[in-house]
């Protein structure tokens, strides 16, 4: 513990800066992806026809590997390959790829019956989406969101191997560096796990404060 | 900086093609075809063991009910831990206490046992979460009263599992080992990263100081992600026809002859939701 | 047989499930248990085959101690029907039904053909046999349910709520095959249900369970329908209770007035002449009742063509000669012209019975079978 804390004293702002990196490179592509993956996936929801290609193609787009994307984007956007913003669009894909999905069944998982009650009621369609779909599907939604937000954490680490500096560098300065060996692995990954549970509990508190119907019933 | 010293990114990607089609880059003691065989033998090996824990305990945790909570959390904490930190983890603390350096038949280069022993203990520790949560959810999604006329006939708890709780998890058995697969496959790349390893990552860590050369260079990186990329859909593929041979009809809902019964859009509960199938 | 000694189900957080249960389920006869939700049917069902144990108390099958018999070993002789049917959706339905037989030993051959002769039994097609239950309705997933718990031929068989899950029409299908079936078979039945009218008409006897899993009282329909034990009995069993016991009551002698009666062809004037109280009863060729024909008060000149198909009133019901009072007395009540029509065996009219005359019956059969006033009140 001791030695952690002296290597991270160490090199303070170096890790520091990393940190920062790391923490937009793992909220960045989360929030985008989120608000990309919404139109996409209501369209897959409320168009039946569209939801096994949409699907499809996430699903594809999730098979590609991490470090693929890292070198196809420089191509494509023109970036270098040490640039972060690879790794954050590769992040957003990966995203959107997760999250069309869980949006889509998110949306579908809210009964018929409660729909057409709302609809009976009078609400036009746009705002039966927003008052009555959208909140009931946030749980659903909220829990694919957990999961692409803490296995986006571990996938900045991979951006370390071609050279992008972020936490994930102490990796490989402990590897190479036969000196401090395993200590700057030790910090990473410490510090690596807690933005992981930094994101997972900042979505879970969100998720509560957005639901309070199921603080209710689980209270009963 | 970008891909080429000249300034230009894209002709990066447009010699890849040319790359791809060039015989030399796919055989050869680093071709491509050398790479995807360690690549696919990492991939196999890591899932194979990961199944032989994950699948039986994930049977017995949904057939008892014990456990979950312990199988969720441990799925969760898995989750985030960066692979990457892990296996240099393990590689700077472990590997300098394993001996054996001989090379492994076909499987494994000579040195290549002290490194290829992380990887493989990291790989097993990735694929395990997705086999085991969707076999106990598999389980536990069983219709209580398919399970409860099972027991009720005279079925021992062994019988009730083998015969009935399985079959009818097993689309979402099925659909768990092809994540894991498809997440090994996409890790692995790394493992080329150490030395004496191979994997198509190899191409990817060996071209990146010579990342100019039309022959090394970004081309075969690039040409080497497109065939892990390649793997992955193939393997996916080939899973799922896998799953359409060994689920029963019954459960898939695929029918010969008519279709689900289903009337008035009132879904019947015969096990498992065409949903998760 | 099925003999309940002093059984009692406590939970470990105090509940009372089934509360010093003593019964016994004749041989060969449906015995029902019904009651309220939390009287503790289902459990005291579930003790049979153990598939939930007793806290106290023995259950005995066929004389045998059912604690002292290996619980799989008891189960593979026990047919077990439940709601949902609890088909193995992963199996075709012949597979099912030949499930038990098969974890006897027997040859799959042979408890496959086995399977598929039941499943004609329970009134499945021999097509169907290689289809999934998901392919299946409500309805006939529940007969596959009941030919699987007959495969293994067991003398004794449990259901629980069996037709609760379908619907009204497809229920009295059921139930009536499920009749015709133990006439054929004879099996040794624990039938559990909510619903009284089903325990009536289905039960050789009734046990009626109240709330905390106390025996109120056992016996036949007919007895609890017109002797109650108690007025929790008495409310459960519900209103109605002297109408319905009239389904019980055989119709007997009945004086019977016979009618001219009228075709269809003839002329409608030929017609009117027959009719009484401008109502006349039109038969087909072989004498069975088609329908009343309404003729009071038509202007002479609306009688000029033939007695047809569409200018009959098919209200009204048939009541059999060797059928229940009940049914008499629906036919006269029904009849648009007051008048019941009785039938013979093979449904050619026999004659017709007025609700006065039906009553009559009634109150002769009553006063016959009433027992007299104990003397001690003198």
């Amino acid at each position: 513990m001791n030695a952690l804390w002296q290597y991270f004293r160490d090199d303070q702002s170096e890790i520091l800066g990393w940190l920062r990196t790391t923490l937009w490179l793992a909220a960045a592509p989360v929030v985008v992806g989120l608000l990309i993956s919404l139109p996409i996936g209501w369209a897959a929801s409320r168009f039946r026809w569209s939801y096994p290609p949409l699907v499809t193609i996430a699903g594809l787009l999730y098979t590609i590997p991490s470090i693929v994307l890292f070198l196809v984007l420089p191509g494509i956007l023109g970036t270098g390959i040490l640039d972060p913003v690879n790794v954050a669009v590769a992040l957003t894909i990966y995203c959107v790829a997760l999250l069309v999905r869980v949006v889509a069944d998110g949306l579908s998982s809210v009964s018929d019956a409660t729909l057409a009650a709302a609809s009976a009621m009078g609400y036009t369609n746009r705002q039966r989406l927003f008052a009555v779909q959208l909140p009931l599907a946030v749980p659903v939604i909220g829990a694919g969101l957990r999961v692409a937000a803490v296995s986006n954490v571990s996938l900045v680490a991979v951006a370390s191997t071609l050279g992008v500096a972020q936490l994930g560098s102490l990796f490989t300065t402990g590897y190479n560096a036969t000196k401090h060996g395993s200590t700057p692995i030790l910090l990473g990954l410490v510090l690596f796990i807690v933005v992981a549970l930094a994101f997972d509990g900042a979505i879970l508190l969100g998720l509560r404060v957005l639901t309070p119907w199921r603080r209710a019933v689980a209270a009963r | 900086m970008t891909a080429f010293a000249d300034g230009s990114g894209l002709p990066g990607i447009g010699l890849v093609p040319g790359w791809l089609t060039t015989a030399a880059h796919w055989w050869g003691p680093h071709g491509l075809l050398v790479s995807l065989r360690e690549h696919v033998v990492y991939t196999v090996v890591a899932v194979l063991v990961a199944a032989l824990i994950a699948l039986p305990a994930g049977l017995v945790i949904g057939h008892t009910g014990r456990g979950v909570v312990l199988v969720v959390g441990l799925a969760n904490a898995v989750r985030a831990v960066p692979a990457f930190g892990l296996l240099l983890l393990l590689v700077v603390t472990i590997t300098p206490k394993i001996k054996y350096t001989h090379a492994v038949s076909w499987l494994v280069s000579t040195g290549g046992v002290p490194y290829v022993v992380p990887v493989e203990i990291v790989l097993v520790i990735l694929a395990i979460p997705p086999i085991l949560t969707n076999t106990y959810a598999g389980v536990q999604n069983v219709d209580p009263a398919v399970r409860d006329a099972a027991t009720g006939m005279g079925m021992r708890g062994g019988q009730v599992l083998r015969g009935v709780e399985l079959p009818i998890a097993l689309p979402l058995i099925l659909s768990g080992v092809r994540s894991a697969v498809l997440q090994v496959i996409a890790t692995a790349t790394i493992a080329a990263y150490l030395p004496f390893l191979g994997g198509l990552g190899y191409l990817i860590f060996n071209g990146l100081p010579q990342i100019n050369d039309p022959n090394v260079g970004y081309p075969a990186m690039l040409g080497a992600g497109i065939v892990v990329a390649a793997l992955a859909v193939t393997a996916d593929l080939l899973l799922l026809g896998v799953q359409r041979v060994v689920v029963s009809r019954g459960v898939s809902q695929r029918f010969r002859t008519g279709v689900a019964y289903d009337p008035n859009e009132i879904t019947k509960r015969v096990g498992v939701s065409p949903a998760n199938a | 047989m099925i003999r309940f000694d002093a059984v009692t189900k406590r939970y470990p957080d105090g509940t009372v499930a089934v509360d010093e249960l003593s019964f016994v389920a004749q041989s060969g006869q449906i015995t029902v248990l019904v009651g309220p939700s939390g009287c503790g049917k289902t459990t005291s069902l579930r003790m049979i085959n153990r598939l939930i144990e007793p806290t106290s108390g023995k259950i005995f099958i066929e004389d045998r101690d059912a604690s002292t018999v290996s619980r799989t070993e008891l189960r593979r002789g026990i047919g077990y029907v439940i709601q949902q049917a609890g088909l193995f959706p992963h199996r075709t339905i012949v597979d099912n039904v030949a499930t038990v037989p098969l974890l006897l030993g027997q040859d799959k051959k042979k408890a496959r053909a086995r399977a598929v002769e039941l499943l004609e039994l329970v009134g499945l097609p021999a097509q169907m046999a290689k289809r999934y239950p998901a392919q299946l309705s409500g309805g006939q997933q529940q007969r596959v349910g009941v030919a699987r718990a007959l495969a293994g031929d067991p003398p004794v068989m449990l259901m629980d709520e069996p037709f609760s899950a379908v619907d009204p029409v497809v229920r009295a299908q059921l139930q009536q095959e499920f009749l015709r079936l133990q006439h054929e078979l004879g099996k040794t039945i624990v039938f559990v249900t909510h619903d009284i009218d089903e325990a009536i008409k289905l039960g050789d006897r009734v046990a009626v369970l109240q709330v905390g899993g106390r025996l109120a009282q056992l016996a036949t329909p007919a007895e609890l329908l017109a002797h109650p034990a108690d007025a929790f009995v008495a409310g459960f069993v519900g209103r109605d209770r002297g109408y319905r016991a009239l389904g019980f009551a055989d119709a007997g002698y009945l004086p019977l007035t016979d009618e001219h009666v009228a075709r269809v062809g003839e002329d409608l004037r030929a017609a009117s002449y027959v009719a009484r109280d401008g109502w006349a009863l039109v038969v087909d060729g072989d004498d069975r009742p088609l329908g009343w024909l309404a003729l009071g008060g038509l202007p002479d000149e609306a009688l000029a063509g033939q007695v047809t198909a569409d200018l009959l009133n098919l209200g009204g019901t048939l009541a059999s000669e060797a059928g229940t009072l009940r049914e008499v007395l629906d036919a006269a009540l029904s009849s648009p012209s007051g008048r019941g029509v009785v039938v013979h065996d093979d449904g050619s009219f026999a004659g017709t019975i007025t609700a006065s005359e039906v009553l009559v019956r009634i109150e002769a059969r009553a006063k016959s079978i009433r027992p007299p006033i104990a003397e001690a009140t003198k």
